[in-house]
This record gives C-alpha cells, structure tokens and sequence, in this order.
C-alpha cells in the first residue's frame, strides 16, 4: 500500500473513531447547528403534506448503487424513509422515483418498511418507480407525478444532471415546495437558479441530522465540520510553506 | 431474523471491499486473496444489478399498465410506452443482421432527437427560471449568481455587430472560470466528499440500512 493509501485508510479510522465516540458520549447539550432554511420550509411542508391529504413526492436521482454517486442516492433514501414515518398519518404514501432500477429495489423496501412500522396493512409496491433509465427519460417519467398527482411536495435528493432543471420548473409551476440536492456541480447550479430552496455541497448529507434522524446523523455532522476545519488548517498551512519557500 | 441476516452480510460485504480497496493489492500491484475476493464481490454487484434492471422493467409495466387499466390522466401516454417498450424489445430478438439496424435506428430516429428537444427545452425554462431567481430570492448571492453568469455569457459568445467585448473573453472570463469558479468547485466537491465518507461510515455501522427493512 503507497503512503496516500495509508492515509486514507487512517483517516477512514479516524473517521470512524470519531463518529462512534460522539454518537456514544452524552453531551449535556446537543450540537447546535447553523440554520439551512430549505430544511426549516421542509418541516413546514410535511406538516402540510399531513393537513391537506397531498401527496409527498421523493425522487433520488440516477446513481446506481455501483457507482461512488451512490452515496447521495443512500442520503435521499435515508431522507425517504424519515419522510415516510414523519407523513404515515397522511391519507397517501409518499412517492418514489428514480432513474436506477437498483434504487427502485431499495426504495420499494423503504416505504415497506415505512409502512409496516405505522401498522398500515396494505402496501403498494408501485408507489416506487422507476420512470426512465436515461436522464431525460428519467425526467420526462418523474413529470406526470409532479404534475397529476396531488403532489404539495417535491424532494430531488441524489444525483441529478442537467434534467433537474425540468423538475425543479414543473413543481413551481404547481407551486409545491421543492427541496432540491444533487452530488453534481452543474446540477446544483440548475437547481440554484430554478430551485425554491437548494441545498449546496454536503448540506445534502446534512439532511438526516436535520430531520432527527438519530444520533449518529449529528455525529456524522460534527465530524463532518472537524474534517472541514481539519482540511482548511492543511491548506492554508500548506499556502503558508510554499510562500515560505520550505516546500 | 432475515433483518439481522440482511444486515450481517451488508455490514460484512461492505468492510470486506472497503479494507480489500486498501490492502487488496500485493507489492508487485497484483491481487492477493483479499483482492480476488473483493473483485469476485464486484462481480456479483454487476450481477446482482443487471437483474435489477428487470426488476425495475416490469416495475415500469405494472405502472404503466395499472394507468391504462384505470384510465388515469395522460393513459394515452402510458399506452405509447409500453408499444414502444414491446417493439424495441421484439427488436432485440431478432436475428442479428435485423438488429443491427433496427436499434440504432430506435436510437437515432426516436430517442436522440426526443431527448435533444428536451435539452432545448431546459434552455428557455433555465433563462426564464434566471429571470425570475431576482424576483424569488432577491438577495446577494443570487445578484452574484446574475452578473457572474452574465459575465461568462458576455465573455464567451460574440455580441451581434459588436463581436467580442475588449477584456471580458481574454481576461476576465478566464479570471472568473478558472480562479473563482474552480477554487469554489473545489471547495463543494470537497464538501460532498466528506459527506459521502461519512454516509458510507453510516451504513457500514448499520446505522443507517436501506435494506433489510429498517
């Protein structure tokens, strides 16, 4: 293993370490983290979704589960499934679309997880779905749910493309509350412009500690920050060896 | 107990590629034990995931044809679908002198161009959807957002009768895409890093499980 392999790895442990030791010890006070008004209108529009009877509508994007974007399709799943316990008094389920078929598999398994924990008898495997397998398509299958389905909420959490755009416009033009994330840099400037509460960078992992999710989301936020200043104190000390000429 | 199951064998898979990614490789670069055994998991993954891929076909259907059975709005729609899903299927199946020109003709005559005309389409809502970012959250970040890419604009393509604006394509916007935009990119790139490193943790430690049925 080179010496960049075993740094990673350290700091994988480290990582680990920390996360484990801060979900174990009991703070006398819980972290306090800065407010992200999208997650604030999100709690606003759930409490909606479980007033007016409408519909909750989560799409988790393109990345397949082999691939490194999987990660914020997990964070969209994880999303889901404290939206579909926090919504389970709403008259309909929530509603999942994605552009993976191994995404659908999981999201199948989320809402029927969901609703076997709120002690709903009947499960309705359709409520995920899979509406396209190329960007677009994905797009064009995601806007007859935005559009014809009582949705008062729209949530684009995973990897989306350039198609977020389509999305983002249509739930407007429905006037839902969009909350919209995406690992994608070009993505996320779409969903800046169009979007009416974006989330940029890691705020999209920032979610399940956000929506109380359990102590290992904060923890994984406070690490999160540790690593971020961690990584801005070896920049700004390697700008300062350099200026030195030391390196 | 298929939870546990479930959630044994993620956990195990999961720390099994992980430490396979870092000690996998033997001095020489080939694969040792560890290695094999990660790349043999890949290879079940790609297995596992192009079955899904049939699982997520006939979810398709049962959407589709549930929307006809029940004439919900846009049924039509649903019909055309699973038409064409049949005939480029049926395509599949044909000998291969006949696919070869079958496909790519689905491809090139019907899927390309659908999809163009829907990038064109994010064009005009992309420019109106600028127009009224000012308007919906008027505050600095989005006055920015305008004039940066105004800026860009300006500095790639030619004004009419004017052609280039002296300073904006060879100083300016080389200043704001390489320096600015990239120093930013860098720092949101690194951002989603850490967050995919920490949800990845998650999920290892069965914290989080989108499986299993937790």
């Amino acid at each position: 293993m080179n010496l960049l392999g075993l740094v990673g790895f350290v700091l994988v442990l480290v990582c680990a370490g920390l996360m484990l030791g801060l979900s174990v010890i009991r703070r006398k006070s819980p972290p306090v983290f800065r407010e992200i008004p999208a997650y604030t209108h999100l709690r606003q529009a759930i409490g909606r979704v479980v007033e007016d009877g409408s519909r909750l509508h989560v799409s988790l994007g393109r990345a397949a589960l082999t691939t490194p974007q999987s990660a914020s399709a997990l964070a969209g799943l994880i999303l889901l499934r404290r939206l579909a316990d926090l919504t389970s008094a709403s008259d309909k389920p929530p509603v999942a679309t994605t552009g993976d078929a191994t995404l659908v598999i999981l999201a199948q398994d989320t809402l029927q997880a969901a609703s076997r924990a709120a002690g709903q008898s009947f499960y309705d495997p359709t409520t995920a779905r899979l509406t396209g397998l190329t960007p677009f398509s994905f797009a064009a299958g995601a806007l007859p749910v935005i559009r014809d389905e009582n949705v008062s909420t729209n949530i684009l959490m995973g990897n989306f493309g350039l198609e977020a755009g389509l999305l983002t416009d249509a739930s407007e033009r429905e006037e839902a509350f969009t909350l919209a994330a995406s690992d994608y840099l070009p993505a996320q400037a779409i969903m800046y412009t169009s979007g009416q509460d974006p989330l940029i960078g890691e705020e999209l992992f920032a979610a399940g500690a956000y929506v109380e999710a359990g102590r290992m989301h904060t923890a994984s936020l406070v690490v999160q920050d540790i690593l971020r200043w961690l990584i801005i104190i070896v920049i700004l000390g390697g700008a300062a060896l350099k200026l030195a000429g030391l390196v | 107990m298929n939870r546990i199951l479930a959630t044994v064998v993620a956990i195990a898979a999961g720390i099994l590629m992980l430490v396979g990614y870092f000690f996998g490789h033997a001095a020489d670069g080939s694969l040792n034990p560890l290695g094999e055994l990660q790349l043999i998991l890949l290879n079940w993954a790609v297995i596992l995931a192009a079955f899904a891929l049939f699982v997520g076909v006939i979810n398709l259907l049962i959407v589709h044809g549930n929307k006809i059975s029940q004439r919900q709005k846009g049924w039509g729609y649903s019909f055309i679908l699973i038409i064409t899903l049949v005939v480029t299927l049926a395509i599949g199946f044909l000998p291969p002198q006949y696919q070869e020109v079958g496909l790519p003709f689905v491809f090139k005559a019907i899927q390309l161009p659908v999809e163009a005309s829907l990038i064109a389409l994010l064009t005009v809502t992309l420019t109106y959807a600028s127009v009224r970012l000012l308007g919906r959250r008027r505050n600095l970040f989005s006055i920015i957002f305008i004039i940066f890419a105004l800026l860009i604009l300006l500095g790639t393509a030619p004004l009419p009768l004017l052609g280039y604006l002296p300073g904006l394509g060879e100083f300016l916007r080389p200043i704001i895409a390489q320096v600015l935009a990239a120093g930013g990119a860098r720092g949101i790139l690194m951002g989603v890093a850490l967050g995919t490193l920490t949800t990845g943790l998650r999920i290892l430690f069965g914290a989080d499980r989108p499986y299993g049925g937790k």
